[in-house]
Parts: structure tokens; C-alpha cells; sequence
């Protein structure tokens, strides 16, 4: 789920195509270099005549520059092959398409922010750590980073782009296999580069469709005391200063935003499973999951924290 | 000084006796002793000191380094460890970079030039002996600063190559970065300086007869690196110091977007620098090579014309790469072809150097000692670190691999490989000159096999890793990842190349007390630095030896041609003609001095307190003024009798 | 020559060990450390002005004052907070500026702290209840290096966007003035 040997787009396809190829002429290479080298030593040991400081014969030396002058043509033609075959998988990277479904990127911190852009600006979207993509079209990335330069980077559909401040970059490519992709931040990018990961859900259209309308409405409010309870205590707390959840007065962009935190697989960036007993653990001390991470500890009751996980077990 | 007006050089035909030898060596050894004691110590110039002390101190940061390597090692062992947590592992991680690539690397080769270069061209010294001494103690200083810094928890942690704005003012607080920003400018000071002296050396202080096309292949390497280092070293000096150091001490903002200025900018800087340093590793190494080639296969190496230009493209090629370690940023993508084109072109010379020396062996009867064993080590393993360096030049490929511990795998086999296995090989090959004793054979071989073993044991498996998705640089991975296994098993290997090089460490110290006893040329090869004995004396040569050919101790049956006519009662050296190497003057060699530390814990004052405040720069800058005095009058004072002596005159004084 | 070079570096790195050892706490990163026990009294004064003899103002430092990871922290937290907002990085706008030597409700950390938790009237919002008691002390510590009252190794450098104010490591340090008068020194 997480490997360039397993391509999942044409894109990453067309890279793992050319590195067999790479692997499987530099390895003979390799091999023909290591005979030689083995049967030019060790072929010849033992069997040392007197020392003959002297020139070696005319005509060994005449084969000797045959050889060498072969084996450097045969170098040069190699990498001129090489060079052909990467620019063409070059190009065939290069061509954007003209319309895609595009989606901004933006680095942070220690975690992923994605927009889904649509020309009715109250229909974007936006969620964190887990991108859903539908697969057989094109995708467009538009990647910018909010501190310092991180790397966009899933293995499975494509090669990575860094995020630079102050430049835009962008990364295409079209899942051809539903699954679910894992990628991580390539670029180091302070205390908790490591656990800075993200995941790609490639599905079908109408499934995709489907979870995007779904993203765009608020959740339903809290309907029992427990969750009521857990509401306040988010909205009265630090989250709100923080995070984002639809159809509450907590519309901070601090943090990733909560909507639908429960449609996700995992919290904190893809360093731990999205379970009960997780999100309790990461509110109650988050350092000592992400160390460095700029969440901090919320100091809460026993109770409040059982309402607060309740609450967010309904962010659906 | 052109040399159409000079008569072609005759060498007069003498033959001194033994006690005229004698005579001759004891009063060079009075002229030429250093002082004595502690102090004499602290004053040295003699080139073989300095190097001497160079390779020790280098040796130790590779130790230090390597230490760094396996705590790194061990916290990645298995999933969610927790021996090192990311403050400590990023600042591990970092000075392991740091101390390997500018402490260790760069520094050794150099240190390999300033012990052999003179010896190797028949020079008394190396042509400016205190400035010698001036870098090495600024290296020095960096060597204290960094490990003090790292000890005080003020550890740089960005990355060997603190890509802003991570290392910039806002988001490394604190003075980790300035560290690292300091330190890499006045080591690579330490770097230009040693580049200078040995291009005078091979320029100007030739061994009569020794034209450039005589030029030892060892010397050549020495003397393109360092002319590699004049044009790559500034960029860094000048980014690190000017550009980083200043946008976080006095908040200028060459880096900042916001206020026009531009992050992609420092990694243009940098790599125009840090592409060019791999080949400052390398290119030496390959030096390294051919010498143990020949003396081992008992042939003179094929292909010398063909070596020479090989080390010249590379090093020419070496300053158009540097965009290939920028191929995820966003870089139109022809522009990225045009290096996706050159770096594979620069496989070609790489290619040529090894197929020569296969011919050489091909044509000879090659002895397997542990030299030669470390060389058939550096093909084994290079040749996978070229392969997959020819992979990342093609930025379709690259985008997957860049960044990741493929790339981790890839840098490691061409620096352990193209650098360091050929640098043991050199060390059993040169020890023997420098100590006059030999290292242990079955150590030796021991230290070998562990060694390639280990090394490939390690590195292999990131490759894979890299490309199953491993980032570099993280001090952590989630089981579910499904790293584990190989990283355990780059852990053990990691152990293994620690067990090596303590069976080196142990073979070494050793051997350096107890070692048998080598002769001047215990492998019978051909180079001049094997003339004289072992370990050389202070002056190297008790005559200015002459050159006949390529090869000087296989050439020259009955005895190598000298030259006398130096003055025996001051320190003097024979300057030649740069091309010809024809006798041009000769030249008084200053005497020990202070003044060289003096004036490199000066420069420590100057940029290390620099972090802490700029009037510390100014006082720094001042106190380097009596130094710098110092230094003229001691050059007056010491000056007796006349430099500048004709040729012809210098030659007629042998009879 | 190595045992000789050996004392060498035994010596050096002893005299070093001083400079080591003063630059230990300022470039801590304690990660998980746990907010400091001492918050501050429930009674803080917020002037120095008392009614008889001259009270006597508690002038501890702040818990991170010397830190320079905490205080950079703390820049960090004025941004997300949109302390900026009102302060302007700290040359005021809305609320008071922070970068010069008036201080409405005190200059010590303790009060500083609880200007930033109980709230001030005319505006200052309270973050009790929306930061941690660390996350305060981090906000303490930048508060006060923007006037240059911490050490200077501890002060942020220049961020990077555009700001027009100086940067707290070039800023002199100004003697605190309780005036109690917002712009006391613009309007004498």
C-alpha cells in the first residue's frame, strides 16, 4: 500500500517500467564489471613470472585499447539509451491535463491540509490527511506550503514535488486502481517529519461523488446528553481555538479541520488508527505520540474527555 | 623566466661520497628540526606533521561520526524505538552529515595531499608550510566547536544541507544553525587553503625533470581537486556565512519570500558546492588507486593520457550537476534535462578510469595484499553506487527515489565505496612511509572482509526501502509500515562496519608501535615518495631528487639522478618551472612558528563569536592584526642571503 | 605526539565544558514536558503603585524567559492566536504595543501571565480556558522578548513574512515603565 513497486496510476507505471529496465542493465553491467574484474585478478594468481617492468607487448596492448575502447563505447551507448528512454517517460510525465478535478495542497506543520476546489466557493472543500480521488481521471495538485518546505510524495500513483514557500507546484496524476495509498512527507521538515503521513483514497466516481457531497454537509447536531456535553466542552476548551467542525461556532484553521474526523482512518497525520482509545490518548498528551507537535496537552476531566470522544464519534 | 632562453637542463654527472652524504644529512637535520617539546609541537610547519596530525584528527571524526551513525542505527532497528527521540536523533543526524562530509571526507583527502603531494613531486616542503599550519588549526577549531556545540545540546539539526527556511531565523530558534553555518564556512577555509598549497607544490616545487606529463596519477587527482575546491568552496563559504548566518543574526532576507527574497535560492547556492565536494572525495580516492594498481599488478597503468583527461572532464562535468538533487522542486522541466544529461555524461570518465585499471591488472600478475584487496572492495561496491547514481540522473525516476533511503543507500556506496575503501587501501599502502612500519597482513584482511560485508549488508537494503516508501531523515516509522525487517537488518550490518573499523583501530595502534619494520619501499613501487626513508626525514630528501620518467624507481636501474646544490646551513627548497619543472630559483622555507594558531583561534574568536554578537567580529578581526605582523617580520628577520639564484648557477654548484 | 596531543584536547574540551554548560538550558527542547507547577498566585498585582510603603514586586523570571525553542514556541502561538490582530507584532495597534517600555498591567512574567489568562478590560480577551498553562509561558516568554527583557540568545530573529516591526533579537531592551497610560511616552 505504501511502494513504487506497486504502481496504481499510469503515471507511477510508466517510472516502475523504466526502473526494471534501469535495474536490469545496470545489474548485468554490474555483473560484467565484477567477472571481469574477478577473472583479471584471480585467473592469473599464483602464476606471477619474474617482474617485467617493462612496456607489455605491442599487441596485448593493442587488445588491451580494443577493450577498453569497447567497453567505453558500449558505456556511452548505454547511457544515451538510458537518457532516450527517460526523456521520453519525462514528457509523457510533463503533459498536464487541460481539465481535472484539482485540488490544493498546502503543508503544514506537521500535517496535510487539502482544498477541493470548485468554482462555487461555498461547495469547496476542505479536510485533512486523507485525499480521496476518483480513480480513471486525472487529478491535479496544487501543492504550497504554509511554513517550511515539505514533499508531496505517494508512492503508488507518482514521484514526489516539493512544496517551497513562495512557489506553486503541481503534481498530476490518474489513480487506475481503486485502494486505499499511503504517502508521507519527503522533505525533512523539522520534529515531526516522521510521523507526517497522508492517505490517498482512490474510488470509484460515484463513490467518490458521493463522499464529496457528503463532505460538504455539516454533521448532524449532538443528540444525547453525553455528546451535548462533549460538544461544550470542545467549543469551551482549547479545540475550538484550533479546529474547524461545520455547523459550530469552533472555524479556526490552526489545526486540521474535525467535520468528519470519524470518516477518517487515522489521526494525527497517520501516526495512530482513529479509535476511541487512540483519540483519548492524543488529547490527553499528545507529545508523547508527536513529540514537538503543536498540539498541546488539554487538561480535562475524566468525564469531559469520555464526552468530548463521544462527541466527535458522531463527526461522521 | 621563459624558458627558450635557458639551455635544456643537464644534469652534472657526480657522485658524492658516502660520508659527503652523511655530512650533508646531519647538518639538514639541524636546519631542519623543529622545536623542541610542546612548543615545538604547537609550531610545526613541516607538511608531514601537519598531515600527520590532519589523518589523526580526521580518523577521529570519522570515529565520531561513525558513532553518531550507530546510535542512528540503533533507534531505526526496529519500529516506534525510542533510544534517540526527534530532537536528539535530528541533531544526530545532522552533525553525522556535517562531521562526515566536511570534517572527515573533504579534510582527509587534503590531509592525503599535504603529507604526499611534496614527498611525491621530490619537494623538501610544501610550497607555503605556515599557512599549512594556519589551516589545519582552524580546521581544528572547528572540529572543537562542532563536537562542544553537540555536547551542549546546541547540536545543528536541519540537515547536512540546512535547506531554508527550516534553518532560517523563524523556525530553528536558538543557535543550532548558526553553528552549522560558522563551522562549514571556516573549515572550508581550512579546505581552500590546503588547495592552494598544494597547487603551488605541484607547480612550483617539481622535482627537476618532472614535466606535467610526468606527473604521478596521485598528483594529478590532488591538483584537479584543488583547483575543484577554489571554485566550489566560496559558494558555500559565501551562502553559509553571508546568506544564512547574516538572515539569522542581523535579519537580513535573502531567503525570505515575503520580502522579495528566495528559498530555492540557498539550494542553488549549496549544490553548486555540495556536487562538486562529492567528486572533491572522490576524484583523490581515485588517485588513491592507481598507484596501488600498478605496484600490485607490477605494471605501469594503462592509459595515463586517458586517466588524466578522465580526471579533468570529471572534475569540469562536476559543476554542472548540481540541479539533479533539485528535481522534485518546481524547476521547468527542460532545464532539469539538460543535468539529467550531464550527470549521466559524468558516468563516462568514472567508466573509463575503471576499465584502465582493469586492463592494467589484466596485463599484470595481480598480488592480493590488503591494498589491492581494498581496490577490487572499491569496484565491487562503487560500481552499484554508479549504477544507481546513473538511476537518479533521470528526473522521472529520481522524483520517486529523491529523498528517500534509496537515495541514503546510494550516496553511502559511493562515499564508502568510492572513498573510503579506496582511503583504507591507501592507509596499509602509505603506512609503512608514514611510520616506517607495516600493518598486520591478517588483521588487514580481516578488517577487509568485514568491512565489504558489512557495508553492502547495511546499504543494500535501503535501496529497497527507499523505494517501499521509507522517507530519509526520520527518527521513526509505524509498524504497519513494514520496514522493520530490513532496517533490522541494515542495523546489524551497521554493527559489522563498527566491528571493522575496531579491528583497523586495534591493527593500527598496533602496528604503529609494533609493527614489522619497513624499508624505504617495502612494496617495491615506483613513485618518488618511496626514495627516501621511511618515515622520511624533516627535509625528505637529502638531495633534490631528478626525473627521468613516469615512473622514477622502476625506471632508473642503477640509482635515481639527484640534484645538490642547496644550501645545507638554512631551510631552502627548489623552485622549478611550472611546466617543464626546469630549475628556476631557490627558496627559504620559514622557519616554526606560532603565529599560524595565533591567528586560527583568532579566526575561531571572529566567527564564532559572531553567533553571539557582531562587536565580537571586530575584536576578532583586530586581534588578527599582530598575528598577521608577526608573521611579515618573522619572514624578514629569518631572511638570509639571497633567494633568487639562477639556474644554470644552481647547477654548477653540484660539482 | 599523541600523548601530547591527547592532553591537548583533554584541556581544550575542559575549558570548554563552561561554555557548554551556560548554553545547556537555552537550547533545550524538553517536548513533553509537562506545563510548570507554578502558575502564577491567584493574586498578582498589576501596578506598582500601593497605598504605604513601596511593595516589593516579585521579579522572578519567567519560566522560559532563558529558552530559546519555548520563546520561539510562543511566536509561533502569538501568530495562530492572531495576537497580531490587535498588537500588531507587537508594535500595537488595537491593544497596546508590546515592543516598548509601557507596561499597563505589569512587566513581570507573573503578570504578564495573568494579563494573558484573566484577560484586561477594553479588549483583551481571556485564554484561560483555550491554552494550556505551558502554551501561556511560552506567550509570556516572546511577550517579554519583544521589548528585549529576555536574554538575548533567547530572542526570535526576523519571521518570514513582512513585518514592520525589529526583530526581538535587535531590539534594545527597554526599561520597563508601569505607567498605567497606554502611549505614555507619545504623549508626555
Amino acid at each position: 500500500m505504501h511502494s513504487a513497486f506497486a504502481p496504481a496510476s499510469p503515471q507511477a507505471h510508466l517510472v516502475a517500467t523504466l526502473w526494471w529496465w534501469m535495474l536490469g542493465v545496470g545489474g548485468a553491467i554490474w555483473l560484467a564489471v565484477i567477472a571481469t574484474m574477478l577473472y583479471v585478478t584471480l585467473a592469473r594468481r599464483g602464476r606471477r613470472g619474474p617482474d617485467d617492468l617493462q612496456h607489455v607487448p605491442d599487441a596485448t596492448r593493442r587488445r588491451m585499447e580494443r577493450v577498453v575502447l569497447g567497453a567505453g563505447s558500449l558505456t556511452v551507448l548505454v547511457l544515451a539509451a538510458f537518457l532516450v528512454f527517460d526523456f521520453s517517460v519525462g514528457h509523457a510525465l510533463a503533459q498536464h491535463p487541460q481539465r481535472a478535478l484539482t485540488i490544493d495542497i498546502t503543508g503544514h506543520q506537521w500535517w496535510w491540509e487539502a482544498e477541493y476546489e470548485d468554482p462555487d466557493p461555498s461547495k469547496r472543500l476542505t479536510t485533512a490527511n486523507e485525499i480521496h480521488v476518483p480513480t480513471g481521471e486525472p487529478v491535479q495538485f496544487k501543492l504550497r506550503s504554509a511554513d517550511v518546505i515539505h514533499s508531496f510524495w505517494a508512492p503508488n500513483l507518482n514521484g514526489k514535488k516539493d512544496l517551497i514557500p513562495g512557489y506553486l507546484s503541481t503534481l498530476w496524476f490518474e489513480a487506475d486502481t481503486a485502494g486505499v495509498y499511503r504517502g508521507q512527507c519527503a522533505e525533512f521538515c523539522g520534529l515531526q517529519h516522521a510521523k507526517m503521513a497522508f492517505y490517498v483514497v482512490a474510488e470509484p466516481r460515484a463513490k467518490f461523488q458521493a463522499w464529496l457531497a457528503a463532505g460538504a454537509q455539516s454533521p448532524p447536531p449532538p443528540t444525547d446528553s453525553t455528546q451535548l456535553y462533549g460538544q461544550r466542552v470542545f467549543l469551551s476548551s482549547g479545540c475550538a481555538v484550533c479546529h474547524t467542525i461545520g455547523g459550530t461556532a469552533a472555524q479556526a484553521f490552526v489545526g486540521p479541520p474535525l467535520t468528519h474526523v470519524m470518516s477518517r482512518a487515522t489521526i494525527a497525520a497517520g501516526a495512530l488508527a482513529n479509535t476511541r482509545a487512540n483519540l483519548m490518548a492524543w488529547i490527553t498528551n499528545p507529545q508523547a505520540i508527536k513529540p514537538g507537535a503543536r498540539m498541546p496537552a488539554v487538561p480535562l476531566t475524566g468525564p469531559q474527555l469520555a464526552a468530548l470522544v463521544d462527541y466527535l464519534g458522531t463527526l461522521k | 623566466m621563459t624558458s627558450s632562453q635557458r639551455e635544456p637542463m643537464l644534469p652534472a654527472e657526480t657522485t658524492l661520497s658516502e660520508e659527503e652524504v652523511a655530512r650533508e644529512a646531519a647538518a639538514l637535520d639541524r636546519v631542519w628540526a623543529g622545536r623542541p617539546g610542546f612548543w615545538g609541537w604547537l609550531t610545526a610547519v613541516d607538511h608531514k606533521s601537519i598531515g600527520k596530525r590532519y589523518l589523526v584528527t580526521t580518523f577521529a571524526m570519522f570515529l565520531a561520526g561513525g558513532i553518531l551513525a550507530a546510535f542512528m542505527r540503533t533507534q531505526l532497528m526496529r519500529p516506534e524505538n525510542t533510544v534517540l527521540g526527534p530532537d536528539r536523533y535530528n541533531q544526530v543526524f545532522t552533525v553525522h552529515g556535517t562531521t562526515m562530509m566536511f570534517l572527515f571526507a573533504v579534510p582527509v583527502m587534503t590531509a592525503m595531499g599535504i603529507y604526499f603531494v611534496p614527498l611525491m613531486v621530490g619537494a623538501r616542503n610544501i610550497a607555503f608550510p605556515r599557512a599549512n599550519a594556519f589551516g589545519y588549526w582552524t580546521y581544528f577549531v572547528g572540529v572543537v566547536f562542532l563536537y562542544v556545540s553537540l555536547i551542549a545540546n546546541t547540536g545543528p539539526d536541519t540537515g547536512w544541507f540546512a535547506y531554508v527556511p527550516l534553518s532560517g531565523p523563524q523556525y530553528s530558534p536558538g543557535h543550532r544553525v548558526d553553528v552549522w553555518a560558522q563551522l562549514v564556512t571556516f573549515t572550508e577555509i581550512a579546505a581552500l587553503i590546503a588547495a592552494v598549497n598544494v597547487i603551488v607544490t605541484v607547480f612550483k616545487l617539481r622535482s627537476p625533470g618532472m614535466s606535467l606529463n610526468r606527473l604521478p596519477l596521485f598528483v594529478w587527482a590532488q591538483l584537479v581537486v584543488s583547483f575543484m575546491i577554489v571554485f566550489a568552496m566560496p559558494a558555500v563559504a559565501a551562502g553559509s556565512t553571508l546568506m544564512l548566518g547574516l538572515d539569522r543574526t542581523v535579519n537580513s532576507h535573502w531567503f525570505n519570500p515575503a520580502e522579495g527574497g528566495d528559498a530555492l535560492l540557498w539550494q542553488h547556492i549549496f549544490w553548486f558546492f555540495g556536487h562538486p565536494e562529492v567528486y572533491i572525495i572522490f576524484l583523490p580516492a581515485l588517485g588513491f588507486i592507481t598507484p596501488i594498481v600498478e605496484t600490485f599488478a607490477r605494471r605501469k597503468v594503462f592509459g595515463y593520457t586517458a586517466l588524466v583527461m578522465s580526471n579533468i572532464t570529471t572534475a569540469f562535468f562536476a559543476f554542472g550537476l548540481w540541479v539533479h538533487h533539485m528535481f522534485a522542486t518546481p524547476i521547468p522541466e527542460l532545464g532539469q534535462s539538460l543535468f539529467t544529461a550531464a550527470s549521466m555524461v559524468i558516468a563516462i570518465p568514472t567508466g573509463v578510469q575503471i576499465f584502465c585499471w582493469l586492463a592494467t591488472l589484466w596485463a599484470g600478475r595481480a598480488e592480493l595484499r590488503v591494498p589491492l584487496l581494498f581496490v577490487l572492495g572499491f569496484i565491487f561496491t562503487f560500481v552499484i553506487g554508479g549504477i544507481s547514481g546513473v538511476m537518479l540522473a533521470s528526473v522521472a525516476f529520481d522524483k520517486q527515489a529523491h529523498d528517500t533511503f534509496f537515495v541514503v543507500a546510494h550516496l553511502h556506496y559511493v562515499l564508502l565505496g568510492g572513498g573510503v575503501m579506496p582511503l583504507f587501501g591507501a592507509f596499509y599502502f602509505w603506512f609503512p612511509k608514514i611510520t616506517g612500519r607495516m600493518l598486520d597482513e591478517t588483521l588487514g584482511k580481516l578488517h577487509f572482509w568485514l568491512f565489504v560485508i558489512g557495508v553492502n549488508v547495511t546499504f543494500f537494503p535501503m535501496h529497497v526501502l527507499g523505494l517501499e516508501g521509507m522517507p530519509r531523515r526520520v527518527y521513526t516509522y509505524l509498524e504497519s509500515t513494514g520496514w522493520g525487517s530490513l532496517n533490522l537488518v541494515a542495523t546489524l550490518g551497521a554493527y559489522t562496519i563498527a566491528l571493522s573499523v575496531i579491528v583497523f583501530l586495534v591493527n593500527a595502534i598496533r602496528s604503529w608501535w609494533g609493527g614489522e619494520v619497513a624499508g624505504a619501499n617495502p612494496w617495491n613501487s615506483s613513485g618518488l615518495e618511496w626514495a627516501t626513508t621511511s618515515p622520511p626525514p624533516p627535509y625528505n630528501f637529502v638531495h633534490v631528487p631528478v626525473t627521468t620518467s613516469r615512473h622514477p624507481l622502476w625506471d632508473t636501474t642503477v640509482e635515481l639522478p639527484v640534484l645538490s646544490g642547496l644550501r645545507t646551513d638554512r631551510r631552502e627548497v627548489l623552485v622549478t618551472t611550472t611546466f617543464d619543472a626546469r630549475p628556476d630559483y631557490r627558496h627559504e622555507d620559514p622557519a616554526p612558528s606560532i603565529w599560524p594558531l595565533y591567528l586560527a583561534l583568532c579566526m575561531g574568536l571572529t566567527f564564532i563569536g559572531g553567533i553571539f554578537s557582531p562587536y565580537l567580529v571586530v575584536v576578532g578581526l583586530a586581534l588578527t592584526l599582530p598575528g598577521l605582523f608577526g608573521l611579515a617580520w618573522q619572514s624578514i628577520t629569518n631572511h638570509r642571503g639571497p633567494d633568487h639564484v639562477d639556474a644554470p648557477q644552481a647547477l654548477a654548484e653540484t660539482a | 605526539m599523541i600523548g601530547r596531543y591527547g592532553r591537548f584536547m583533554i584541556a581544550l574540551l575542559l575549558s570548554s565544558s563552561a561554555f557548554a554548560l551556560a548554553s545547556c538550558e537555552r537550547e533545550a527542547r524538553r517536548l513533553n514536558q509537562q506545563p510548570p507547577p507554578g502558575a502564577p498566585p491567584t493574586f498578582v498585582a498589576q501596578s506598582p503603585l500601593q497605598p504605604g510603603p513601596t511593595l516589593v514586586v516579585d521579579t522572578a523570571e519567567g519560566e522560559f524567559d532563558d529558552n530559546a525553542y519555548n520563546t520561539s514556541e510562543g511566536q509561533t502561538l502569538f501568530n495562530q492566536m492572531n495576537c497580531s490582530g490587535c498588537h500588531a507584532n507587537g508594535g500595537g495597534n488595537m491593544g497596546p504595543a508590546l515592543m516598548d517600555d509601557e507596561w499597563l498591567y505589569g512587566s513581570e512574567p507573573n503578570q504578564i501571565f495573568a494579563s494573558i489568562a484573566e484577560g484586561r478590560p477594553n479588549g483583551m480577551p481571556s485564554w484561560k480556558n483555550r491554552l494550556n498553562d505551558k502554551q501561556i509561558w511560552q506567550l509570556v516568554a516572546y511577550v517579554r522578548s519583544l521589548s528585549g527583557l529576555t536574554p538575548k540568545g533567547a530572542r526570535p530573529a526576523r519571521q518570514d513574512h513582512m513585518m514592520m516591526t525589529s526583530p526581538p533579537n535587535q531590539t534594545p531592551k527597554a526599561k520597563p515603565r508601569n505607567s498605567g497610560l497606554p502611549g505614555a511616552s507619545q504623549h508626555p
